[in-house]
């Protein structure tokens, strides 16, 4: 049979200097990229690199509801989509939808729900899809950031962007941002939304074993690491349309000199 | 595809007492903002599961069966043994419940419950081996759904839990290709002994076992469970809104000492 | 109280940025909590007098009643069509809202528009409760014959008419072509030669893509008449 051999566990998670398998402190953050406005057709869309995650995200909407009975009367439905590509992980994962898909579908939705302005939009639908291309631990919470951006980008008006990391515990340790590896042979997870400006959690999951003074400290390091990613998300948005300006505007000087 | 919920079907003033009388520190079924609904466990109904146990949470009522029966260990796991979890919302619980695939509110009732046992370790998974890499005993887990009338995951994680302490497995060996079944019946060996509390926000205030009534009105709920040691094992929030960081901590504090009461009950009707 | 600006004024601004603190009034895409203002959506922040709005960059068009639209019949149904104004919600133009006879002869409905057809329409009624309602009983509206469709953001509609129409304008002196703006982005171009129509629709999206740059009428103008200078070229060269 086809199989690829099963990576092997570390034998260690935390060298002795106090780095992680990828050379990270425990409160660093993985390196992140992110772009939005990247497809042609989708009203919105946004990509992000977290780590070895590859995710990308499509907003189409508002628009009208397909079909009609899903609709409501006095405000748009917003519907969520997380799946992951077959490729994206060690061994193939079939395309059929997984339940842990359809919880995360649940949970990434409830975590946008609180900004989006729906009420704006009554009998409509927003359709959020996120694909996984590439998944590496955490992928419920990059997709989460990456969605809030591509729902920028669609032009639908919201009270702000959402951010979200996760924090867990290796050897432990309180850790930023797990990667997979981290998260499987770790102790805990704790992934975390963040709403900055209402200062709301929309959304919180933990599975592992963790003291209350242990969750309250990962609690913590989770929401600082929101606010960072929350002022990556809005310099990203600036920048794309800043670009554009200059962009004209050096052309013009150009041609004036010339 | 996850899509914001119709709303429920209640009206506008009825909400709105809902809520104002939780403002008030007081609920519509007079109860405390701290305060669970009478809890009544049973357990043994079903003489053809391994174990069971039924609980009845205020009026929402819950059945878990326990069937553990012989399969194969997973590919990353050859020396531990298997733990399903799945709960059915079936349609007699409730009008707004449909036959069919299970929907992601069962599919997420099924995944909380199952973090709960999994991340305490409540099942010691290796005892479940009887042929390292081949044969293993496989935990089945099924929670039923009868009735509906708010904070299903407490009742089920309750169900779930006194099912596992009244479940008895009879000694199993391998000889050569079968398996044999030796007779007689132990308990099925436990670790842990986790317990969900779910707590609401209705408006501004948080309280603990929202009835139906209150579910129906409330900005979001956050699942705490604590095990054995008072150390949390799993945590889900749900809903449309959030919740402040200050609420998150409020509520862990406010769980320890709930599932500890939980326990104790459980622990008696399981044992009795 | 103080009224003081955060953000600078014609600066791309981000939802959930804080705009100003006081007691401004608020326009499009702007709330406030507490003292703060704070921007919807992505966009410009825009100053006038002390009112704050945010003209977004992006977003598709939300129908108001009286604007001139350009849409697509894309059903037949008993007593209308249904047309896409690439809107949230699909429009209905009923068939009394058509000029022409009424009564028993105007039975079958696909006489009069058939599903493809452009239609030239203005938005009759909408509401929160019920999709657009269109009406092409007026002067310049009506079935679309002919033409070059473009689809364009919704919101870049405004730059695209100018100050006082300066922009729509000068495009239509420039290329020759006649030239309809929707208010849902489509805009008609009609031109003498498929040419002429081709540097108009270029400088159509040219507008969409550089809608807040300063100079854009110069550089458009510019863009036109060097296309036109190439065309001349390669005319003569074919004589």
């Amino acid at each position: 049979m086809n199989k690829l051999p099963e990576p092997k566990q570390p034998e260690k998670l935390i060298d002795d200097k106090g780095l992680r398998i990828d050379g990270r402190r425990l409160d660093e953050l993985r390196p992140i990229k992110l772009e939005v406005g990247l497809l042609d057709k989708a009203d919105g869309s946004a990509y992000i690199e977290q780590g070895k995650n590859k995710i990308l995200v499509a907003v189409y909407g508002p628009r009208e509801a397909h079909p009609k009975h899903i609709a409501m009367p006095e405000r748009a439905v917003i519907r969520c989509r997380y799946h992951m590509a077959p490729f994206s992980v060690d061994e193939r994962k079939n395309p059929a939808p997984s339940r842990r898909e359809m919880e995360l579908s649940k949970v990434i939705r409830e975590s946008l729900e609180p900004v989006v302005l729906t009420d704006l939009y009554p009998r409509t639908t927003i359709d959020l899809f996120i694909e996984v291309l590439q998944s590496d631990g955490g992928s419920r919470c990059a997709g989460i950031t990456a969605a809030s951006l591509a729902l920028a980008d669609a032009g639908i008006p919201m009270k702000e962007m959402v951010a979200a990391c996760a924090v867990g515990k290796i050897e432990g340790k309180l850790a930023l941002d797990l990667s997979d590896a981290e998260d499987k042979y770790g102790e805990a997870d704790i992934p975390v939304a963040l709403v900055p400006n209402a200062g709301l959690v929309t959304l919180l999951q933990m599975d592992g074993h963790l003291t209350l003074s242990e969750f309250e400290q990962g609690f913590t390091m989770a929401l600082e690491a929101c606010k960072t990613l929350h002022a990556m998300q809005r310099e990203v948005l600036k920048k794309k349309y800043a670009t554009i300006k200059e962009a004209a505007e050096e052309r013009e000087e150009a041609e004036v000199v010339a | 595809m996850s899509a914001t919920p119709q709303l429920p079907p209640v009206a506008k003033l009825e909400q709105k007492t809902v809520i104002d009388l939780v403002a008030k520190g007081k609920r519509i079924d007079e109860r405390g903002p701290e305060s669970y609904r009478p809890i009544q466990i049973q357990v043994g109904l079903i003489e053809k599961a391994n174990g069971s146990a039924q609980v009845h949470l205020g009026k929402s009522k819950v059945l878990a069966g326990i069937k553990v029966q012989i399969g194969t260990p997973f590919p990353d796991t050859p020396d531990e043994g298997v733990l399903t979890v799945n709960a059915e919302l079936v349609p007699l619980a409730s009008p707004s419940f449909e036959a069919g695939p299970p929907s992601e509110a069962a599919i997420e009732l099924s995944r909380v419950v199952d973090r709960g046992i999994r991340e305490s370790k409540a099942l010691d998974m290796k005892s479940l081996v009887l042929q390292k890499g081949k044969t293993v005993q496989v935990v089945y887990v099924d929670i039923y759904v009868l009735d509906h009338d708010g904070n299903l995951i407490d009742a089920a994680s309750m169900a779930a839990l006194a099912a596992l302490v009244n479940s008895k497995v009879s000694k199993m060996e391998v000889k050569g290709d079968e398996v044999i079944n030796k007779g007689g019946h132990h308990q099925l060996p436990l670790n842990n002994y986790p317990v969900a509390v779910t707590f609401a926000k209705v408006d501004r205030t948080i309280i603990v076992d929202p009835s139906l009534e209150e579910e129906q009105v409330m900005n979001a709920r956050l699942t705490v469970t604590i095990d054995k040691n008072g150390d949390i094992c799993a945590m889900q929030k749900g809903g449309l809104y959030g919740f402040t960081p200050d609420e998150v901590r409020k509520a862990v504090h406010m769980a320890v000492g709930k599932a500890a009461e939980n326990r104790a009950r459980i622990m008696a009707a399981a044992k009795g | 109280m103080d009224m003081v600006l955060v953000a600078e004024p014609k600066q791309v601004v981000a939802p959930g940025e804080v705009l100003a603190e006081g007691d401004h009034l608020l326009g499009d895409n702007a709330y406030r909590i507490g003292t703060k203002i704070f921007s919807a959506c992505v966009g410009i922040l825009e100053v006038d007098g002390n009112r704050v709005f945010v003209v977004p960059l992006k977003g598709g068009y939300f129908p108001r009643v009286g604007d001139l639209v350009a849409g697509r019949i894309v059903d037949i149904g008993l007593s209308g069509w249904l047309v896409d104004i690439r809107a949230p919600y699909e429009a209905m133009l009923p068939a009394s809202e058509t000029p022409g006879p009424r009564g028993p002869r105007r039975r079958d409905l696909s006489t009069s528009y058939e599903v493809g057809d452009m239609v030239l329409a203005e938005i009759l009624a909408f509401d929160r409760t019920r999709d657009p309602l269109l009406t092409v009983k007026g002067p310049g509206l009506g079935k679309v014959a002919s033409g070059r469709v473009v689809e364009i953001s919704a919101a870049k509609i405004p730059r695209l008419i100018g100050r006082k129409g300066s922009m729509i304008s000068m495009l239509k002196k420039e290329t020759d072509c006649q030239i309809t703006v929707g208010q849902n982005g489509v805009v008609m171009v009609w031109g003498k030669s498929p040419e002429s129509e081709r540097v108009a629709v270029e400088a159509i999206y040219m507008v969409e893509r550089e809608a807040h740059t300063r100079g854009l009428t110069d550089r458009i103008r510019e863009m036109i008449s060097r296309s036109r200078v190439v065309e001349q070229v390669a005319g003569t060269q074919t004589a």
